[in-house]
């Protein structure tokens, strides 16, 4: 082990943590709006609406994510005409795949609610748009929450995937210090415990997250 | 007077409601009763406006029910439906801050209604950490907070002790009202005796007997349909 040889790069194996989490932070906010206005649709009346979030969602679970990024990054600028940054492009890839299966979480967090909650609010006068977001989303969120962190930690080790398309993450930059220093056991080893150490304190604030929504 | 003409509630599978037609007085009590499956749960849904595809007029003082304001109609679920992730006090202000009232008022009235049911201290508390007789009460106060010139009663016993029954009872009958309408849906036949001015007899989604309750449990009952006979002799 030659730990001490990779010392002086460890500054930048470090600043690949910031890029991850700046990465998978924007994915998650736009991917998580992007996944409850589907939820909605799933649940909806309308039936045009349902059908376009199924095909949706049918089509980015059914499709390998490494072939999504590469669609976004190699052949959207052919149809465009400008080319798409290895960062945008990963955000785009990763925010539309993520709301696809953060939609069937919430989705089916939703419909766990029971129906008496919907009638409850209902005969006491309280408008659809009320009762969902003050009464049936609270509830959901919080029968949702261990599924939705899981998602988050998938999304993270997910990102990983961008180091393919030349963006600078944790990954990526620990392998062009393995290569640069002809070590690749130590650079990978500790960007594999950085990774690790991310999901562990996510996986921690999110327990205390759902300790807090708990209610008697 | 609360007026209900030939209601029908339509299933693709069949009609649960066939063409009932009865009428309840304002300062009284009407129990609906009848074995499981009779349609009473239904029909007080129909009453709550919670069902679709009902065919038939339910008028209160001649006015349609569906064109009242929201909370005009309060109904206590079998299971309370309190919201476990709001407090007491935020279960009963909702409606009312909803409809528009300010906030504090709406307090002021909720904290008054808990008084009067005795948990004004359990004010600040969540459903999951009351009793289910305590749950009831809030749900009752929850249901009456907007005044409500109907107010609905689904099976108020089932989720309760036996013993409960006659605590319930009293609840009821102090809700009595000369400008409400109070429609009681019950399995339990002493709180029906007990509560009840008038007696409704559902059966297989039709209205067999209407009559006052002293009428509907006398000795002789030769004046019931032969179901309600079969349905007392079977209790007893």
């Amino acid at each position: 082990m030659h730990f001490l040889e990779i010392l002086p790069s460890l500054p930048f194996i470090l600043a690949g943590v910031l890029v991850t989490l700046k990465f998978t932070t924007i994915s998650l906010l736009c991917g998580l709006p992007l996944g409850i206005t589907l939820a909605l649709c799933k649940i909806s009346h309308i039936c045009i609406l349902r059908k376009i979030a199924e095909i949706y969602t049918a089509i980015f679970r059914g499709t390998p994510l490494l072939v999504q990024l590469s669609i976004i990054f190699f052949a959207t600028p052919q149809l465009i005409g400008y080319p798409v940054s290895a960062f945008q492009a990963g955000v785009i890839a990763f925010s539309l795949n993520s709301a696809a299966y953060s939609s069937e979480i919430i989705r089916a967090g939703i419909q766990a609610i029971d129906q008496g909650q919907w009638d409850a609010a209902k005969v006491l006068g309280i408008s659809y748009k009320c009762t969902l977001i003050e009464i049936i989303l609270p509830q959901a969120v919080r029968n949702i929450l261990p599924a939705l962190v899981n998602e988050m930690v998938n999304l993270l080790k997910e990102s990983a995937l961008v180091s393919i398309i030349g963006e600078a993450d944790l990954l990526k930059r620990a392998q062009v210090v393995a290569a640069e220093k002809f070590l690749y056991f130590e650079p990978l080893l500790i960007a594999a415990f950085l990774y690790f150490l991310m999901v562990l304190i996510i996986s921690f604030f999110a327990k205390r997250l759902e300790k807090k929504l708990a209610y008697a | 007077m609360l007026s209900v003409r030939n209601l029908t509630k339509k299933t693709p599978t069949g009609d649960i409601l066939k063409d009932l037609s009865f009428e309840a007085k304002e300062g009284e009590i009407t129990a609906i009763i009848g074995a499981s499956g009779s349609g009473k749960t239904t029909l007080l849904r129909c009453l709550a406006l919670l069902d679709k595809n009902v065919l038939g007029k339910m008028l209160l003082n001649g006015q349609e029910l569906s064109t009242l304001l929201h909370g005009e109609i309060g109904l206590v679920f079998q299971s309370f439906h309190l919201f476990p992730h709001l407090n007491i006090l935020e279960n009963l202000t909702l409606a009312p801050v909803h409809q528009g009232m300010n906030k504090v008022d709406a307090e002021k009235l909720a904290l008054k209604l808990l008084a009067q049911f005795s948990l004004k201290t359990k004010a600040h508390r969540y459903p999951g950490q009351l009793s289910g007789g305590q749950k009831q009460r809030i749900a009752i106060a929850r249901a009456l907070i907007m005044d409500p010139p109907i107010l609905l009663f689904d099976e108020p016993t089932s989720a309760l002790d036996p013993e409960m029954v006659n605590e319930v009872g009293d609840i009821i009958k102090s809700l009595q009202d000369p400008k409400r309408v109070i429609i009681l849906v019950t399995h339990e036949i002493r709180l029906a005796e007990k509560v009840a001015h008038h007696i409704l007899f559902l059966d297989h989604g039709y209205l067999l007997d209407s009559m006052e309750t002293s009428q509907f449990f006398a000795k002789d009952r030769s004046k019931l349909s032969k179901r309600a006979q079969k349905f007392l002799s079977n209790l007893s």
